[in-house]
């Protein structure tokens, strides 16, 4: 992929060239087969650092809490990537990737990278792409990185299998919010964080979160800890990071944890198979007339869909 | 042909520059951009140059869109598409809007930014022209 006198992306990355890691992300992020290679040459060196998901409805202060976090880790001297993702409109497809104002000018420091990212078009809160996102964000060096997903409203389950610690953002008096999410929350949440904590009502929600939180099950082990924060009177940021910490050394420490890592590559691996045969049978479809006649046959209702397709599969179970 | 090619949608970064207080026009012109089909990474208010420089990097956007009505555009322009070039986004076309005479926009257009809309320009020329920009055909 490297155009004459460019040098090789991966190396170029890891040596810390901002420019190249932008540029990468681009290609990963619009499927350009030219990042595939970048792809296979960094999963080696990934998996080793927290991907922290930051997820929960809109405006409850996920950016905000982002940038307070990047201070944070920067004043403990660890480096951050940051991935936010915001909703990509369906009429248009364009979108308006507004989270990076939150955050505050650190001039001229390396420390911190920042990409926004729309979500093109993925269900589940993120884009397609973004693990793949925060593995070349692990490649380019950094110690943490902080995934913000779209907020939708619904619970965005895609941040469960890209995030090693998973925090989900409410806010007080979020009492219908708390319902409409409650069926996929807790098994999302290994953080909650009750932030706007200097409105009233935040003990309130703290203690229903709380009760809310004994009642649900806790496959692993883990108990979800919840953290009051405030992001306008600055307060439980760094309680918001221990809690982080201790999920990440309990995940470290539990012995299902690599049989959970087996079960996320495991899922991942089969996405990836469903896509490349989508792709090569979608290729063929278009390009071989008696694969065309396959389809004529159907629309004729002389042969019904799931048979067309069991013939197309490249080794068909038949 | 840049390395994307195909179908991606054309990343564009929207700032204001400069003390003046409010966005505006600055998320009009974003949404109208959005709407458009484009990704519009939007930073906000009272960006100085080098913040502004370092998201279009980091971004890796298509195009730069300043918004600007304090003034100071001679002083902050030139300096963002200065520091552009110098991190190597050199080939990244800047746009601008805000109320700038004739004289100076004449001036910064030499200087390297590549279209400079007044108040008057309509949202569809604005588009129009960010698309040709985009696109390199401008
Ligand atoms: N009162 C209060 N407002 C906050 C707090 N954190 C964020 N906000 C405000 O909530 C709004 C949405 O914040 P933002 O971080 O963009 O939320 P996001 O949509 O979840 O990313 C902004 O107007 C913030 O200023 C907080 O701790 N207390
Ligand atoms: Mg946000």
């Amino acid at each position: 992929m490297s155009r004459a006198g460019t040098p090789d992306p991966a190396r170029a990355i890891a040596a810390g060239d901002r420019r190249a890691l932008a540029k990468a992300i681009t290609a990963v992020e619009s499927g350009d087969p030219a990042s595939d290679a970048l792809l296979r040459a960094v999963f080696r060196r990934t998996g080793k650092i927290p991907i922290v998901g930051l997820t929960g409805p809109l405006g409850v202060g996920k950016s905000s809490l982002i940038n307070l976090l990047v201070a944070h880790l920067r004043a403990q001297g660890k480096t951050v990537g940051v991935v936010a993702v915001d909703p990509t409109s369906p009429f248009s497809g364009g979108s308006v990737l507004g989270d990076r104002i939150r955050l505050e000018r650190r001039p001229g420091d390396p420390g911190v990278f920042f990409r926004s990212m729309a979500s093109r078009g993925a269900a589940g809160g993120i884009a397609a792409s973004t693990r793949d996102v925060a593995r070349l964000l692990e490649a380019a060096g950094f110690d943490v990185v902080l995934v913000e997903t779209v907020g939708s409203g619904q619970v965005d389950v895609a941040i469960r299998d890209v995030a090693s610690t998973r925090i989900v953002v409410l806010v007080p008096h979020l009492g219908d919010e708390v319902q409409t999410l409650k069926a996929g929350l807790f098994e999302i949440a290994d953080v909650f964080c009750v932030n706007k904590s200097d409105l009233p009502g935040a003990e309130t929600a703290e203690r229903d979160l709380a009760e809310l939180a004994s009642l649900g099950p806790a496959p692993d082990g883990w108990r979800s800890r919840i953290v009051r924060t405030s992001t306008v009177v600055p307060s439980g940021i760094p309680e918001l990071w221990k809690a982080v910490e201790a999920h990440e050394r309990f995940v470290a420490e539990a012995p299902g944890h690599l049989a959970e890592q087996r079960r996320r590559l495991e899922q991942e691996i089969v996405g990836r198979v469903r896509d490349l045969v989508a792709a090569e049978i979608a290729a063929r479809l278009e390009a071989e007339p008696s694969l065309r006649h396959l389809v004529d046959r159907v629309v004729a209702r002389e042969l019904d869909p799931r048979s067309a397709a069991e013939r197309l599969l490249p080794r068909s179970r038949r | 042909m840049s390395a994307k090619g195909r179908k991606s949608p054309v990343r564009v970064l929207i700032a204001k520059p400069g003390l003046d207080g409010h966005d505006r026009g600055a998320k009009i012109v974003a949404r109208a951009l959005r709407d458009s089909g484009m990704e519009v990474i939007y930073a906000g208010l009272r960006q100085t140059p080098e913040e502004i420089v370092r998201a279009a990097v980091e971004e890796d956007v298509d195009l730069v869109g300043l918004s600007i009505l304090s003034g100071a555009h001679m002083a902050l322009l030139p300096r963002i598409v200065r520091l552009l070039k110098k991190e190597g986004g050199g080939r990244i076309p800047v746009f601008a809007g805000g109320i700038i005479p004739d004289e100076d926009a004449r001036r910064l257009r030499r200087l390297g930014v590549r279209a400079i809309f007044g108040p008057g320009a309509s949202l569809a020329e604005i588009v129009r022209t960010a698309q040709q920009l985009a696109r390199g055909v401008a």
